[in-house]
């Protein structure tokens, strides 16, 4: 029962069937989901207890259970908890987001921070903030629609006959560099204190989140979650082509279009929780697929690869700094910069890029 | 073949003299393109000292440079604008050589020193030399700006191929060395914040604020940079014919290679060390100056070096009066107008290679 044979990965499924309908899943992609919930709630719980009041994980999991030494419920439960979920929140989402991209781009360079679609979510946010006056609600609606702005324009420039995978890439690149420059404008106008308020939304940072953002980084995933879920398996159809896609009774432009939409506000979701995070969207899938060494979008398994990412950068950030001062997206822009930079290389061994 | 014969030497002198005329008139094209760039770097100095919060009249401008009289316009344009002026010229011209060069030796209309990560090489170099080694005087991060300018483009070029490099490879190996170097900088700025001040210059290209003590320095390793870059412009055209052409016609491959990359490193570096981080000005002035005087490099860099300050001064100018009580810097001008043009090319599939 080894799973490999002639070194050859053989997929086993799963099945589950009912009267009404059934059910087929990968045994190996649904271990590894497992595997990296418990390690992404394990650094959830080593994330609470950090910090200048230490609590150790067994004291964490009893508070959580409402059950702790006296005090820390507060620590725990109010400033805490929802900095941790929002983590693994945003990670869940930006990873699916990622592979979403990936697959629909067939370009492991697809992802929503390279195509500038996090650029353009981050600088609704800050429009909402900074020219509206916007609370956490108007800034969220602010980055989904930038989100959706930036999506349409990338996408149309880059349409020429059809999406090629470079060409969007590259054009998400200078749009990455317009948005970018329209967003200092607006830092630089700003005054002092929506400039402390924005700066979040330049790079991703997980300092001082609250209820408020949790509940919006959650409403994005409750509602497209189960819509990436559903079309999961056209999107294995589209990776073969668009004409194969058709014959296999795959609708190519509609779902693209379907996709496209929950992916972006995937991101632009996880974008108004957190800023944009960088990288997370593109390194999760790849590690994903690294660790169910299964074909196809993997789009569960990135999502959780994401949460564990997000949740183990925010640990690490705040184990090596000692405070929670330094934005997340400091550690993930260092190591997905590096991570990127192999992967190339990679790809030129490969004769891919 | 009577006929044939006859008539062959008179075409053939027709063909030459009409290839002669053409010459001429390409010349006198090229040369009428370059007193154009004088007069409008002439009148881009003349807007950057009228123009600001305060707006000066022109004539007030002439006195205050030739016969200063002590006048708070006076001190507004000898002390505050002049400098700034001088060092957008010699910025502008050392960020526009640096992409003409770059350009034609990679063969790749994408190359720009901002996009390539030589820009943010130098950034974190200066920020590493800032915040851990404590340096503090400018001569002293100079050299820190100038090896890791050095450092990224090789860096950037080996991950992108080598001689291999294809213009996509290229852009995503500088996009990621970006990601990484600017994160860096930003962690190092938000981790030490005594220096937070002194660094903040150097994650946004700026000319605001910088002394005329600072272009003396660096203006050595401008000009020997420009000078080097001149030097190889006639080997740089025989690479752009590809390199068996190159070597064939007797251009020393290696040594042109090494020698653009060390004027790249001067100027993008120089250039970085005084304002930070500018980019896409490097991308932009070859694009134009190539529509107008063709690909040969020894007409290609002059125009470089006459339209890049243009381009440079006006983009500032236009930072100082788009939000008035306060300003842009230069460099999210200049971001923003490129990253239009970067489309734009990625648009046109013959360029690209898409």
């Amino acid at each position: 029962m080894s799973l490999m044979q002639d070194e050859r990965v053989v997929v086993r499924h799963g099945l589950l069937r009912t009267r009404r309908w059934s059910l087929r899943y990968d045994v190996r992609a649904l271990l590894v989901c497992v595997t990296l919930a418990v390690l992404a709630a394990c650094a959830m719980v080593f994330a609470i207890g950090t910090g200048t009041y230490e609590l150790s994980p067994p004291e964490v999991v009893r508070t959580l259970a409402g059950d702790g030494p006296p005090g820390a419920e507060f620590i725990v439960i109010d400033l805490r908890l929802p900095r941790a979920l929002v983590a693994v929140l945003v990670g869940f989402g930006m990873g699916m987001a990622g592979a979403v991209f990936q697959s629909l781009t067939r370009n492991p360079l697809g992802s929503p921070d390279i195509t500038g679609f996090g650029n353009g979510a981050s600088a609704g946010a800050l429009v909402a903030i900074i020219l509206f006056d916007g609370g956490d609600a108007q800034t969220a609606i602010g980055a989904v629609c930038g989100g959706f702005a930036t999506a349409v324009a990338v996408y149309l420039l880059a349409w020429k006959r059809g999406v090629h995978g470079y060409r969007l890439v590259l054009v998400g690149i200078g749009a990455s560099a317009v948005l970018g420059s329209a967003t200092s404008y607006l830092y630089v106008r700003a005054d002092i204190g929506k400039a402390a308020q924005a700066a979040t939304w330049m790079i991703g940072s997980l300092n001082a989140r609250d209820w408020g953002e949790v509940r919006i980084a959650a409403l994005g995933l409750v509602l497209l979650v189960p819509v990436v879920l559903v079309c999961a398996r056209r999107l294995t159809m589209l990776e073969m082509g668009d004409d194969t896609a058709g014959a296999l009774g795959v609708p190519p432009e509609r779902t693209r279009l379907l996709l496209l939409c929950a992916g972006t506000g995937l991101t632009a979701m996880a974008v108004a929780a957190a800023g944009p995070i960088p990288f997370v969207a593109m390194a999760a899938p790849q590690l994903a697929r690294r660790v169910t060494r299964a074909p196809g979008p993997n789009v569960l398994p990135a999502a959780w690869m994401g949460a564990l990412l997000v949740s183990a950068a925010d640990l690490a950030t705040q184990r090596v700094t000692g405070s929670a001062l330094l934005p997340v997206g400091v550690v993930t822009g260092v190591a997905g910069g590096a991570y990127l930079a192999w992967l190339l290389r990679a790809e030129r061994k490969a004769d891919r890029v | 073949m009577f006929i044939g014969m006859a008539s062959r030497p008179s075409r053939k002198r027709l063909v030459e003299g009409r290839g002669a005329r053409e010459r001429r008139s390409r010349t006198s094209v090229r040369a009428s393109g370059l007193l154009l760039g004088l007069a409008l770097l002439v009148g881009a100095v003349a807007l950057s000292l009228a123009v600001g919060t305060k707006q000066i009249p022109l004539d007030q401008v002439w006195s205050a440079l030739f016969s200063p009289s002590g006048t708070e316009n006076d001190a507004i344009v000898r002390d505050l604008r002049l400098p700034r002026t001088l060092i957008g010229i010699a910025v502008g011209a050392a960020l526009g050589l640096g992409g003409g060069v770059m350009q034609t030796l990679t063969r790749n209309p994408l190359a720009d020193p901002g996009l390539l990560g030589v820009n943010a090489g130098a950034s974190a170099a200066v920020v590493t030399a800032i915040s851990v080694l404590g340096i503090t005087s400018f001569s002293g991060y100079l050299w820190f700006a100038l090896a890791g300018a050095a450092l990224a483009a090789t860096a950037v070029n080996s991950l992108g191929g080598g001689r291999y490099a294809t213009p996509v490879r290229l852009a995503l190996a500088g996009t990621a060395v970006n990601a990484a170097l600017f994160g860096y900088v930003n962690g190092l700025q938000l981790w030490d914040l005594s220096t937070l001040d002194a660094m903040r210059y150097w994650s946004v290209g700026t000319l605001a604020k910088r002394d005329a003590s600072l272009l003396v320095a660096v203006a050595p390793l401008l000009v020997a940079g420009a000078l080097l870059a001149f030097a190889l412009a006639r080997p740089l055209g025989a690479i752009a014919l590809g390199e068996d052409h190159a070597r064939a016609l007797g251009t020393k491959v290696k040594r042109t290679r090494v020698l653009s990359v060390v004027a790249i490193t001067l100027l993008c570096g120089g250039a970085t060390a005084v304002c930070g981080p500018i980019g896409f000005i490097g991308l932009m002035i070859p694009h134009a100056a190539r529509a107008f005087c063709g690909p040969d490099p020894r007409w290609l860099l002059p125009f470089c070096a006459l339209y890049a300050p243009v381009l440079l001064l006006l983009s500032d100018v236009i930072g100082r009066i788009v939000v008035p009580p306060s300003e842009i810097e230069v460099g999210t001008v200049t971001a923003f107008l490129g990253g239009i043009l970067f489309i734009h090319l990625v648009r046109r599939r013959k360029v690209a290679q898409l």
